[in-house]
């Protein structure tokens, strides 16, 4: 029940963020439509040397195969790009990915614990600076956030979306020639606002991270409820089986002793 | 950049949010009036996205605490208090007068 309380609550939060994120996407998508004439490096795609990853798990386990999953996912993409030659640097958020590959080993150039169930947006800024400076500096070629898509309450899937470089979407804005005029300066404006969208972004995978953990773990619990119930009805059984043996063997023999009397 | 008014078919425009009243109006005459500080507008000929840091429902604003904040962030200003940091208070005196400057928007609106 407090799992249930938890979960709606988490739920909440992560309706509450989706328009501001929704919003901003489709912001973007305009923005990488349009024709400008100053294009920012966040807007430039280049040849894939290396890829940054931004890998989103939770800091408790208890939740069935959640982070199991998302790593497997994760490990599995990381070695389809070491046989194409394509480095990977990666950025954590969760202690249960910091684990992981505290013992597998892997290119951690940020590791955020401690998010909490209320995620801020300032405990994250650090994680994901690190990797917009590393994109904007070329050591990346591409940014990637990997977090768990909520489904619904017994569906999660991880799901891998890219961040940068910008993507030119579908929509009205495409296929037209024109730009934005920019009040003040086209540069300060694009490079603050492609911030705010990767921030805004990675947030939202966190919030929704959060409500996919406490889906998961009421799942979990409710499974091993169930489970727990199962051994029980089979312990008494075979409790109740013994017990009636050695009462029947009682009885045997208090007949067999007055018989002999 | 001031005041800015937008229409339909309006040219795409992006651009960055001061703090300030937003008022909304609709197609059937009613208005609506919001304080949005910081964050970004974009402008597509059919759809205006706000993307504001802060925004708020006028009705919302707390009067005495935009009137406190103001007088404060004045104060500070005028005192320069031992650990002062001017852009801030600038800041935080820009932010409560664009409050009160989004309350008499609301009360014209009201007559």
């Amino acid at each position: 029940m407090v799992a249930a309380s938890k979960m709606r609550r988490t739920q909440d939060r992560m309706n509450e963020a989706r328009p501001y994120a929704h919003r901003i996407r489709d912001v973007i998508a305009h923005l990488a439509n349009a024709n400008p004439e100053y294009k920012h490096v966040f807007m430039q795609t280049r040849a894939i040397k290396r890829v940054g990853y931004i890998v989103v798990t939770s800091d408790k386990g208890q939740c069935g195969g959640l982070n199991a999953n998302l790593l497997r996912t994760l490990v599995r993409q990381m070695q389809e790009q070491q046989t194409n030659g394509i480095e990977v640097d990666l950025s954590l958020v969760g202690k249960k990915a910091a684990a992981f590959f505290r013992s597998v080993g892997g290119n951690v150039v940020a590791a955020i614990n401690e998010v909490g169930e209320t995620p801020e947006l300032e405990t994250l800024l650090g994680g994901v600076k690190v990797m917009l400076d590393a994109f904007e500096e070329g050591q990346i070629d591409r940014l990637d956030i990997l977090s768990n898509e909520f489904v619904n309450t017994i569906t999660q899937s991880p799901t891998f979306s890219q961040l940068l470089p910008l993507e030119p979407s579908d929509g009205d804005s495409k296929g037209r020639t024109w730009d934005y005029l920019y009040e003040p300066d086209a540069r300060e404006l694009v490079e603050g606002l492609v911030r705010r969208y990767v921030e805004s972004q990675v947030y939202q995978a966190v919030v929704e991270n959060g409500a996919c953990e406490q889906a998961a773990r009421m799942i979990a619990m409710k499974n091993a409820t169930e489970n727990a119930a199962t051994v029980i009805d089979e312990l008494n059984l075979i409790y109740n089986n013994a017990r009636q043996a050695a009462i029947t063997q009682e009885i045997a023999e208090i007949v067999g002793g007055a018989a002999a009397v | 950049m001031g005041e800015l008014g937008i229409l339909p078919n309006h040219t795409p425009l992006l651009t960055g949010i001061a703090p300030g009243p937003v008022r909304l109006q609709f197609e059937d005459g009613e208005d609506d009036v919001f304080f949005a500080s910081g964050g970004f507008l974009e402008i597509q000929p059919g759809v205006v996205t706000v993307l504001a840091d802060t925004a708020l429902h006028a009705d919302d604003i707390d009067e005495a605490a935009a009137q406190g904040a103001k007088e404060q962030a004045q104060r500070d200003i005028a005192e320069h208090a031992a650990d002062f940091d001017y852009s801030r208070a600038m800041s935080q005196l820009a932010e409560a007068t664009a409050r009160e400057r989004t309350l008499a928007e609301l009360r014209k609106r009201r007559r």
